[in-house]
């Protein structure tokens, strides 16, 4: 292998593996002081760049792509990356097990059309799973996070006895049961796929690949086969993740090649080489159908089951009253439930329920981001996987603006803490059954005394007879940031709670 | 600042120093002085006598409130688990042996186990080796009523396997109870049904050798009884208060709804009636100083540890009876004991430079939280001693973020500890923001903090800090 050779492998290692890196970090949710200098690594992706309409980042990836074909396939996309992973592994496990295989037009070009109209029309659970770098958020978010989690919380637990402050304790839970068994068959099932075939998602069923293979026939520099010097002796081929290369017909096809260069390592006559295009422009037409190649199964997207479990009751049920003895103890605090929401709240930046559904792609990375435990993936099958709050375990923190800082679809647009005070993402809604004074008569008004907006007023209300002092809530003020229904001492259910404004209002 | 630095920190308070020394016996022939300000030493601890009965007794008491559990700790930190009874055997047994003979305990303490371990200790030595202080204890209103209170009594003495009361106290009178104001609530607890006259036919009948009274909270109250005492309507044969170098004189500056120690004192003083002193060490607070408080200790006198300093004022004036020590570790007893055997009485200089001291302590506005969890379990789940002694922490350390610094490299290292070691002390949901004003707490807190209103102080601080 000469130096020349290796270069583009060695490059586009290390270019990987840096990006690889970042984009890991991002959505581990390795603290604020680090994830708002990375958060690049997510707004270079080409679907949320286009969802986003970030002509600038757009620009960038096609020219790329027309300079050095697919790059971005093995470079920027983690998705990819992680295949390439597997793959590695599958080749240390067996050697030159890829072959060549015809490009499976129907299938290719069937889900990219499919693809495109269900982002059109908004079909949601299509284009959130089908988006390859939210697959592989979703894979880090609900699969690795937990686990960099519990080794935070032991560093924690463990500096805690040397008066060191680096590691603060983080609440670990099961954002959505649904999202997790997602990440885990997408990554089994692409584990799996890349192990034994190399990139057959990425060249079958991935819509970004589908649509830079548009840009990489025409890409100037390119992998070609040197005909004189081949001795037909099909490592290349054997090689070829993407199995692009026919050795028998001397051609590659460079819709499909990610420009990895594997290859012209593998070869021994020095026969492949990545340089200028000999025929810039010209596309070189892989015939169908003579290769019987060995591709596994695709991954059927639309079988994925999904549970659409809510709680629809908003029972009234009281603190566990424990027996008062005189002298200490703790009383028993039962855990919060979900209300239900007529409409989800959405996060400052969203602007309304409807741009979120049309942008996001449910990477996952703003739920990362949270540092409140509010945003969590929805359940309901039309914002599959998108995010919404909730504030069993904390509220939407007036100084906070991560989740708008690391969107990178434009789902979430970027505000800062000023902004963000001005807009009304939902508004609280009093549920008198609940609320402590009226089923026990203490006084309270921790709603009202917490209120960043001073939205609600304690007002005496005559109810069944008694003089209650109770919440009232002036729906213009409330921001919907959820302390309120947070902190409401009311459990399970809260005796106020957000509703989110379909249009997020501004003022 | 988390919770495993206040238990280092208090066992590192109290240096283990112990002195071994006779202890001082009751001696049955001992004529009773006029006047307790005789005070002696016999053997090892310092001894005083009660002019009423004649007894003599420890400096040191043990208060029998804070006993160590098997799952480490108190009932406070560990509720279901049960009293480590060897511990206290073994505290015990050390205090017989250094002349320790006065057992303060309560049907209320540790969860209602205090009596019983109190009595399993005790009973393995002969009757007349100790005394025994117990309460009608006014937390819960369903033990008010005269049956119900009875009741308390003869369970206490069945639990402290004995048939008769060195001292019984009717415990906390001043304080607030059932939905009562202080004064209403003693009349409820204590005279409507006719409880106290009954008490003091027990005395007569030998079941009960002394009557007093602990105090808390409304000085009305306290006037009252000693109105009584001076017509001679009831007879007091001691009173416990609380006295130590803060609440000396700073009492009502630090709460307005307190009374100074100073006037408590010298109202029984004068009256002769001997002072049974309880939190020397503001729960532990005066143990466990800031820095610069400490270094003006050391600097005076490098001998004694800051718990010695308090345990020394306290034990000075020559009406104190005893001091109580609510003990939960061997080695707080040890120092203890070596404190007061004998005392080494202040003088004045050493009086007034803690009076300064006092003055010190007071301009940092901690709050004057005993951690006596007499306000838990909070119906809402808050854990208030916990909330109050991490902030209380905080400023003893000089770690409490100060606002006017904000932006200082300083400030915003102190802000994460703060924050942080927030979190870990106290978990979210018992944070201070969760506390609704239900106000359920505050008529049992015997330093009558506001403590909604801390809460509400404590919260802004933090909110204003994660605000940053």
């Amino acid at each position: 292998m000469t130096a020349k050779k290796s270069l583009l492998h060695n490059i586009r290692l290390v270019l990987a593996l840096v990006l690889f890196i970042l984009v890991n970090l991002l959505f581990l949710g390795v603290g604020w002081g680090v994830t708002r200098h990375i958060a690049w690594a997510a707004k270079i992706q080409f679907l949320p760049a286009l969802l986003a309409l970030d002509f600038g980042v757009l620009a960038v990836l096609i020219i790329l792509t027309l300079l050095f074909g697919r790059l971005y396939c093995s470079i920027i996309c983690p998705l990819g990356v992680m295949q390439d992973v597997f793959g590695w592994l599958g080749k240390k496990a067996k050697k030159n097990r890829y072959s060549y295989s015809p490009e499976k037009k129907w299938l290719r070009y069937g889900a990219f059309i499919v693809f495109a109209l269900c982002l059109i029309i908004g079909f949601v659970p299509v284009t959130t799973l089908l988006a390859p770098y939210s697959a592989y958020g979703r894979i880090v978010n609900s699969l690795f996070r937990p686990l960099y989690d519990l080794l935070n919380n032991g560093l924690a637990a463990i500096e805690s006895h040397y008066q060191s402050y680096m590691f603060s304790e983080v609440q670990l839970w099961m954002r959505s049961v649904t999202t997790f068994v997602v990440a885990l068959l997408t990554l089994v099932l692409l584990g799996v796929l890349a192990w034994r075939n190399g990139r057959t998602y990425c060249n079958t069923i991935c819509p970004v690949g589908t649509m830079l293979s548009f840009f990489s026939r025409f890409s100037i520099f390119r992998m070609q086969i040197d005909k004189s010097k081949c001795r037909n002796c099909s490592l290349c081929e054997k090689n070829c993740k993407a199995s692009a290369i026919d050795f028998k017909a001397g051609t590659i096809d460079y819709s499909r090649c990610v420009a990895c260069g594997d290859c012209a390592g593998t070869c021994q006559f020095d026969a492949l080489h990545y340089q200028l295009a000999k025929r810039p422009f010209h596309i070189k037409q892989i015939e169908d159908g003579l290769s019987t190649g060995k591709h596994g199964h695709e991954p059927d997207a639309g079988r994925r089951a999904f549970v659409t479990g809510m709680a629809l009751a908003t029972g009234s049920a009281l603190m566990a009253q424990t027996k008062v003895k005189v002298d200490g103890g703790l009383a028993v605090i039962e855990d919060k439930k979900t209300p239900y929401r007529e409409t989800p709240v959405t996060p400052p930046g969203s602007i309304s329920s409807y741009n979120m559904e049309r942008h996001c792609t449910a990477c996952q990375l703003c739920v990362s981001a949270c540092p409140n435990n509010v945003l969590r993936p929805s359940t309901d099958p039309m914002r599959f996987m998108q995010p919404e709050m909730s504030f069993e375990r904390g509220y939407c923190r007036p100084e906070c603006t991560h989740c708008s800082h690391v969107c990178p679809t434009g789902a979430i647009r970027r505000i800062d803490s000023e902004q963000k005070t001005a807009i009304h993402i939902g508004h609280a809604v009093w549920i008198r059954k609940n609320c402590i004074p009226v089923v026990n008569g203490d006084s309270c008004g921790l709603c009202a005394k917490h209120c960043p907006t001073w939205a609600i007023a304690m007002e005496n209300r005559d109810i069944n007879g008694r003089i209650v002092s109770v919440p009232v809530v002036d729906a213009e003020k409330c921001i919907g940031c959820g302390k309120c229904e947070h902190l409401c001492p009311a459990r399970p259910f809260s005796a106020i709670y957000v509703e989110g404004n379909k249009m997020h209002h501004i003022n | 600042m988390d919770r495993r630095d206040f238990l280092k920190r208090g066992a590192a308070a109290v240096a283990g120093t112990s002195v071994l020394l006779s202890a001082c016996k009751r001696l049955p022939g001992d004529s009773p002085n006029d006047l307790i300000r005789d005070s002696q030493t016999v053997g090892g601890m310092t001894c005083r006598v009660n002019p009423n009965s004649g007894d003599k007794v420890s400096l040191l008491g043990f208060g029998m409130m804070r006993l160590p559990v098997e799952a480490g700790g108190t009932a406070r930190e560990n509720p279901d688990s049960p009293i480590d009874q060897e511990a206290v055997n073994a505290m015990v047994d050390y205090a017989m042996e250094h002349g320790v003979n006065y057992f303060d305990t309560s049907p209320a303490y540790c969860q209602g186990m205090s009596e019983q371990s109190t009595g399993t200790a005790l009973s393995r030595y002969p009757r007349n080796s100790y005394y025994i202080a117990t309460k009608l204890s006014n937390f819960a209103p369903d033990t008010w009523p005269a049956k119900e209170s009875k009741a308390m009594f003869e369970r206490s003495l069945q639990y402290l396997k004995t048939d008769y009361v060195d001292y019984l106290l009717l415990h906390g009178i001043g304080m607030a109870g059932g939905n009562k104001d202080g004064m209403a609530a003693f009349y409820a607890r204590y005279m409507d049904n006719g409880i106290l006259d009954w008490l003091v036919e027990q005395k007569r009948k030998g079941r009960i050798r002394n009557l007093g009274f602990s105090y808390h909270g409304d000085v009305k109250v306290f006037d009252m009884l000693l109105q009584w005492h001076d017509e001679g309507r009831y007879h007091w044969d001691f009173v416990q208060v609380e006295l130590n170098y803060l609440d000396w004189n700073y009492a009502d500056e630090i709460n307005s709804r307190n009374t100074d120690a100073v006037y408590l004192y010298e109202e029984l003083h004068k009256r002769g009636i001997p002072a049974v002193i309880m939190e020397p060490l503001l729960g532990g607070r005066l143990a466990t100083q800031p820095d610069s408080v400490v270094r003006q200790l050391h600097k005076r006198n490098p001998e004694y540890s800051p718990a010695a300093w308090a345990f020394r004022f306290a034990g000075t004036p020559e009406g104190v009876l005893c001091v109580l020590s609510g003990m939960t570790y061997m080695e707080h007893l040890q120092e203890n004991v070596a404190t007061y055997s004998p005392l080494r009485a202040l003088n004045d200089d050493e009086w007034d430079f803690l009076l300064r001291l006092a003055h010190d302590i007071y301009e940092l506005k901690a709050i004057p939280c005993t951690a006596c969890n007499y306000c838990m379990p909070c119906p809402y789940g808050l854990n208030i001693p916990q909330i109050f002694s991490y902030y209380n922490a905080c400023i003893a350390d000089g770690l409490l973020p100060d606002m006017e610094a904000r932006g200082d490299k300083e400030f915003i290292r102190q802000r994460r500890a703060f924050l942080v070691g927030y979190d870990r002390t106290v978990p979210g949901l018992r944070q201070a923001a969760h506390c609704i004003g239900c106000n359920h707490c505050v008529s049992h807190c015997p330093q009558r903090i506001q403590i909604p209103e801390e809460m509400n102080r404590i919260d802004n601080l933090v909110e204003q800090l994660k605000q940053l």
